[in-house]
C-alpha cells in the first residue's frame, strides 16, 4: 500500500509538474493541459498502431508536435491576450475543450485506443507485486524533475525562466525576452505534459474523459500545493497520492477522487495559499 | 513615400444631441434611443407567439441559457471568474426535482423553492474558494462540479446515474413560454438596474479594486457571497424550470455545455455589459440547435467561437454593433513620421 502510494504521488506529480511549471514562468494558467495530454497519447498511438512506427519514434514525434502546438498556442493566442487574467483562463480553457471535443468526435472511445506496457510483468517489492511499468514512471517521474532542476538552476534558458517568473520587468531590462521565454515554458511544460502522457496512458486506455481528469488531478495538486513552488506540488501530489491509496483500501476505490477534491476544499477554507504558499503569493491569491 | 492612414471615429451628430435633455425633442431623436431598446424586446416577443411550436421548445430553452449567461457576466463583473456555471444549474435542478419527488410539491412551489434552496447550497460549497482571486477562483469553480458528479455517481443518491424521473410537468408550452421570457426580462433589467445602484457599485468594485472596498470597511468575502447567492439563485432558477419542463433531472446537469454556452455567449456578447451577454445568447440558442446534428462536434464549435472571440473581437459584438450606431468611420491620412498604435 505504502508503495503503491508512492507510485501514484510521483503519477500525479508528473501531470501537474507541466501545468506548474508553465504557470510558475508565464502566469499563464494552462488549462488546456488535459487536452494536450489525451493529445500526446492520441498521436502516440497513431504513429505506434497507424503508421507502424517504433514505440520510442512515435513518442517522441508526439513530444515534439505537442510542444510545438503549445508554442504556437502561446504565439497565435495568448500574445494578444497577456495580463488579461480573464481572457487567458478563458481562451486556454476553449482550446482545451476543442481538443478534447475534437478528439472525441473523431471517435477516440473504447478499448482499443491503449499503449502498450513498456515492459510486461512486475517485481516484488516489500512483498508486494508491482508492475514494471509503474517503476518505470517513478524512474522517469525522478529523472525528469532532475532534469528541470538542472535546467532551471544551470542553463542559460533556464536562469531567464527563473528571472521572468521572478520579476518580468526586471528581466527585461536585462535583456530577456519575456514573451520568448513564456512561449517556452509554454511549450516546455506541453512536452512535459505529453512525456507524462506517454508514461502513463499505457496503465489504462486513452479516453476523452481521462484528460478532463487530468486537468482536475493538476488543478487540484497545484491548488493545496501552492502554485508557484515545486516542492510544494510534489509534496501534494504525495499527499494526494497517499489519501487516493488510503480511500481505496479503506472506504471504496469508487471514492478516490472525492475524497481528494474534498481533502483540496478542507485545505482551501483553512489556508488559502496552499500548504507552501509563501506571504507573496497570499497577496496574490487572497 | 508610403500612405499611412488610419481610421477615426466621430460620434454622430444624432447621437451627440441625444445624450443630453435635448434627446425628447424630436420624434427622429426619440426612436434614435428607443429603437436599440425596444427591437430586442418587440423582437423576442413577436417571435415567441408566431414560431412553431417545434422552435417555441427551442426558445424556452434559450430564455434559461440566457439567463445563465446574464448570471455569469455578472458574477464575472464582480470578479468572480467561474468556469462551473453548471454546479449552479444541476443544484438548482436536483433541488427542485427532490422537492417534487420525495415531498411532492406541485412545480410552483417547488420552482421557487428549490431556487432558494439551491442558491444557499451552491453558496455555501464556494463559500471555500471565495477567499481566492481571479485564476484560482476559477480553478476551484471548475473542479467542484465535477466533484459533486462523482458525489451523485458514487453515492446513488438522488437517483444516482439515472437522475430523478416522472416529475411534475409544467403548464402548456405559451405559459411554460411567457413565464420563461418574462423571468428573462426581469432578470435582465434587474441585473442592470441593481449594478447601477449605490449597492451595486460596492460589487462591480470587487472586481476593479478589492482592496479598496476592503479599506473602505467592507467586508470583502460577505459581498462576494451576496454576489454568489445571486448569481448562483439566477441559475438555480434556470436548473429548477429546466427540470421541470424536462420532467427529470440528471447528472447531464452538470455536463460542460452548460458551463461553457454562459461564457461563449457573454464573451460573443461583449463581457461586463449585460446586453451582450443577453445578445450572445440569443443568437447562440439558436444556433446551438441547429447545430444539434452534430453531436458534440458542436461543443468544438463553441469553443473555437470562444478562442476566436477572445483574440480577434474582445470586445464582443454589442460593443462593435454600438459603435457602429453611434459613430461615424472614415479612413483618414495620417502625416509621415507620427504612428499610432
Amino acid at each position: 500500500m505504502l508503495v503503491y502510494g508512492f507510485i501514484n504521488g510521483t503519477i500525479y506529480a508528473l501531470i501537474a509538474l507541466g501545468f506548474s511549471i508553465t504557470f510558475g514562468v508565464s502566469r499563464v494558467a494552462n488549462f488546456a493541459h488535459g487536452g494536450l495530454y489525451i493529445l500526446g497519447g492520441a498521436l502516440t498511438w497513431y504513429s505506434l498502431v497507424k503508421l507502424g512506427l517504433p514505440y520510442f519514434l512515435s513518442a517522441i514525434l508526439a513530444v515534439v508536435a505537442v510542444g510545438f502546438l503549445g508554442a504556437l498556442i502561446y504565439r497565435v493566442l495568448l500574445i494578444r491576450l497577456r495580463g488579461l487574467e480573464l481572457s487567458e483562463v478563458i481562451t486556454t480553457f476553449a482550446v482545451g475543450i476543442a481538443i478534447l471535443e475534437l478528439l472525441r468526435s473523431m471517435g477516440l472511445m473504447g478499448y482499443e485506443y491503449r499503449l502498450p506496457l513498456f515492459v510486461e510483468g512486475s517485481v516484488d517489492i516489500f512483498g508486494v507485486p508491482v508492475g514494471i511499468q509503474r517503476i518505470i514512471i517513478v524512474v522517469v517521474g525522478a529523472a525528469l524533475l532532475l532534469a528541470l532542476y538542472l535546467f532551471v538552476h544551470h542553463t542559460k534558458v533556464g536562469l531567464a525562466f527563473r528571472g521572468v517568473a521572478q520579476e518580468e520587468h526586471t528581466a527585461l531590462s536585462v535583456g530577456i525576452n519575456p514573451d520568448r521565454v513564456s512561449l517556452l515554458s509554454l511549450s516546455i511544460g506541453s512536452m512535459i505534459c505529453v512525456i507524462s502522457a506517454v508514461f502513463i496512458l499505457p496503465l489504462g486506455t486513452i479516453s476523452v474523459d481521462d484528460g478532463y481528469d487530468v486537468l482536475i488531478k493538476a488543478l487540484a495538486v497545484c491548488i493545496i500545493g501552492g502554485l508557484e513552488s515545486t516542492i510544494g506540488v510534489i509534496a501534494a501530489s504525495f499527499i494526494i497520492g497517499y489519501i487516493e491509496v488510503l480511500t481505496a483500501t479503506y472506504i471504496s476505490s469508487s471514492y478516490t477522487m472525492v475524497v481528494a477534491l474534498a481533502s483540496m476544499l478542507f485545505i482551501l477554507l483553512v489556508k488559502p495559499s496552499g500548504l507552501f504558499g509563501k506571504s507573496k503569493e497570499i497577496e496574490e491569491r487572497v | 513615400m508610403s500612405l499611412e492612414r488610419r481610421k477615426e471615429r466621430i460620434d454622430r451628430c444624432i447621437k451627440a444631441v441625444t445624450d443630453d435633455i435635448f434627446c425628447i425633442c424630436s420624434l427622429r431623436e426619440v426612436a434614435y434611443l428607443v429603437f436599440p431598446r425596444m427591437l430586442p424586446i418587440v423582437g423576442v416577443l413577436l417571435l415567441a407567439f408566431f414560431v412553431p411550436p417545434y422552435w417555441k421548445k427551442v426558445l424556452v430553452i434559450t430564455f434559461m441559457m440566457t439567463m445563465m449567461a446574464l448570471s455569469w457576466d455578472f458574477m464575472t463583473s464582480c470578479g468572480l471568474i467561474s468556469l462551473g456555471q453548471a454546479l449552479f444549474f444541476a443544484v438548482g435542478g436536483y433541488s427542485a426535482g427532490s422537492l417534487n419527488h420525495y415531498l411532492g410539491l406541485p412545480f410552483y412551489l417547488s420552482i421557487p423553492l428549490g431556487t432558494l434552496m439551491g442558491a444557499t447550497i451552491s453558496t455555501l460549497l464556494i463559500f471555500p474558494a471565495l477567499r481566492l482571486r481571479g485564476i484560482y477562483f476559477s480553478m476551484v469553480t471548475l473542479i467542484i462540479p465535477l466533484m459533486l458528479l462523482r458525489v451523485v455517481e458514487v453515492t446513488k443518491i438522488m437517483g444516482g446515474t439515472e437522475g430523478l424521473t416522472a416529475l411534475a410537468p409544467l403548464p402548456p408550452i405559451v405559459y411554460t413560454l411567457a413565464i420563461s421570457m418574462i423571468a428573462m426580462w426581469l432578470t435582465f433589467f434587474g441585473l442592470r438596474r441593481f449594478i447601477n445602484s449605490d449597492y451595486g457599485l460596492i460589487f462591480m468594485a470587487l472586481k476593479d479594486n478589492d482592496r479598496a472596498v476592503e479599506a473602505a470597511g467592507l467586508n470583502i468575502v460577505w459581498f462576494k457571497v451576496q454576489a454568489v447567492f445571486i448569481g448562483s439563485g439566477i441559475c438555480s432558477f434556470c436548473g429548477a424550470f429546466m427540470t421541470h419542463y424536462y420532467m427529470s433531472v440528471g447528472m447531464s446537469a452538470f455536463a460542460l455545455d452548460l458551463s461553457l454556452f454562459p461564457i461563449a455567449s457573454s464573451v460573443v456578447g461583449g463581457m461586463g455589459t449585460i446586453a451582450g451577454p443577453l445578445l450572445g445568447a440569443l443568437l447562440l440558442g439558436p444556433l446551438s440547435e441547429a447545430l444539434r446534428s452534430f453531436g458534440t462536434f458542436r461543443i468544438v464549435i463553441y469553443a473555437a467561437l470562444l478562442a476566436g472571440f477572445t483574440t480577434a473581437l474582445p470586445e464582443g459584438i454589442f460593443h462593435y454593433l454600438a459603435r457602429k450606431y453611434h459613430q461615424i468611420e472614415r479612413w483618414v491620412e495620417v502625416p509621415s513620421g507620427v504612428s499610432e498604435d
